[in-house]
């Protein structure tokens, strides 16, 4: 129980440290413009590795289950442009179909 | 700007789903030992889905506080550009840039941002009610032991990816094709190094697409 008890006290320090370093350092300056274009496309790639990572992975395995059909009826009700409320409900719900089948 | 409120409205479709997962993680800590008050407490100060699972991951199969603390430092190594990016939104002295800048995880920071620019209501209004799911949701499954249940059995598992798919969708939309280049750049970086690295690593190494954008202008 230390152990856990060390992990969480020490994890959130670093989590707090990780979160804050970047606008402590940069105060209210702001962002060069080099690094404004970085930033621009910070959003796109996190966002791409999260969607992937998230879905095609489980530790340190990829990973295809029940959450890939999730994903494409996600897609799908986005490529209609269907409102967000929609596309966050028809993945579950694809997913928990696909795995009341059986699969994934 | 947006005001609080906005971003409250916004975050409402990860509510439940929120509830959920943290249920989820007080249910799996519960089971490993941990009693209720310690999975409560972690929700509090780490509040980072990520990164305790990994800690329970490695702890629960019989890693040390060292690995652990390691692996979450790992998973949550994005937050360091994520805080970068979001820095010239925030307000006041360094102790209150540090605090809001606690605000920054993933749907919120999503939300906030626009074109690289981060609307500060947006992510600390995004924030305040996943903040109050993530902590209440541990409390439950900490406290009922297997209320939940599994949380994939609902698909729920598959709704953060498909989150953050309209989340990029709507980034792409009507966008140059180089936006589009460096996403395509960043999943495929982080599918070839999943089973390489340690977790959390290849979401890290995907962040290196944006470098592009050094020599943009």
């Amino acid at each position: 129980m230390t152990a856990v008890w060390i992990a969480i006290a020490v994890v959130a320090v670093v989590n707090i440290a990780t979160k804050a370093a970047g606008p402590v350092l940069l105060g209210s300056r702001p962002l060069p413009r080099r690094a404004e274009g970085v930033v621009a496309l910070l959003a796109p790639a996190l966002l791409a590795a999260l969607v992937v990572v998230d879905t095609a992975s489980d530790g340190r395995a990829l990973a295809l289950d029940a959450r890939v059909a999730g994903l494409a009826a996600a897609a799908v009700a986005l490529a209609l442009r269907a409102p967000l409320v929609v596309v966050v409900l028809v993945a579950p719900v694809a997913a928990a179909g696909v795995r009341a089948l059986g699969w994934g | 700007m947006a005001t609080y409120r906005d971003g409250v409205r916004a975050a409402l479709p990860l509510l439940i789903p929120t509830l959920a997962l943290g249920a989820s993680f007080g249910v799996l800590a519960r089971g490993l030992g941990w009693g209720v008050v310690a999975p409560v407490v972690m929700s509090i100060v780490v509040f980072s889905g990520s990164a305790q699972f990994a800690v329970a991951s490695v702890l629960g199969g019989g890693g040390s506080a060292a690995a652990a603390i390691l692996a979450a430092g790992l998973v949550n190594g994005r937050f360091l550009p994520m805080g970068i990016a979001a820095a010239p939104a925030l307000r006041g002295g360094r102790l209150r840039r540090a605090a809001e800048a606690q605000t920054v995880v993933d749907a919120s920071w999503a939300i906030a941002g626009q074109d690289g620019r981060f609307d500060r209501g947006l992510l600390i209004g995004a924030t305040a009610p996943q903040f109050v799911a993530w902590v209440g949701g541990t409390a439950l499954g900490a406290a009922s032991g297997a209320l939940i249940g599994d949380p994939a059995r609902y698909g729920l598992d598959a709704l953060f990816p498909a989150f953050f798919l309209a989340l990029l969708v709507e980034e792409l939309r009507g966008s140059d094709a180089q936006r589009t280049r460096v996403a395509l750049a960043a999943a495929a970086i982080a599918l070839a190094l999943v089973a390489l690295v340690p977790p959390g690593l290849p979401i890290v190494a995907a962040c290196a697409a944006a470098l592009v954008g050094l020599r943009r202008r």
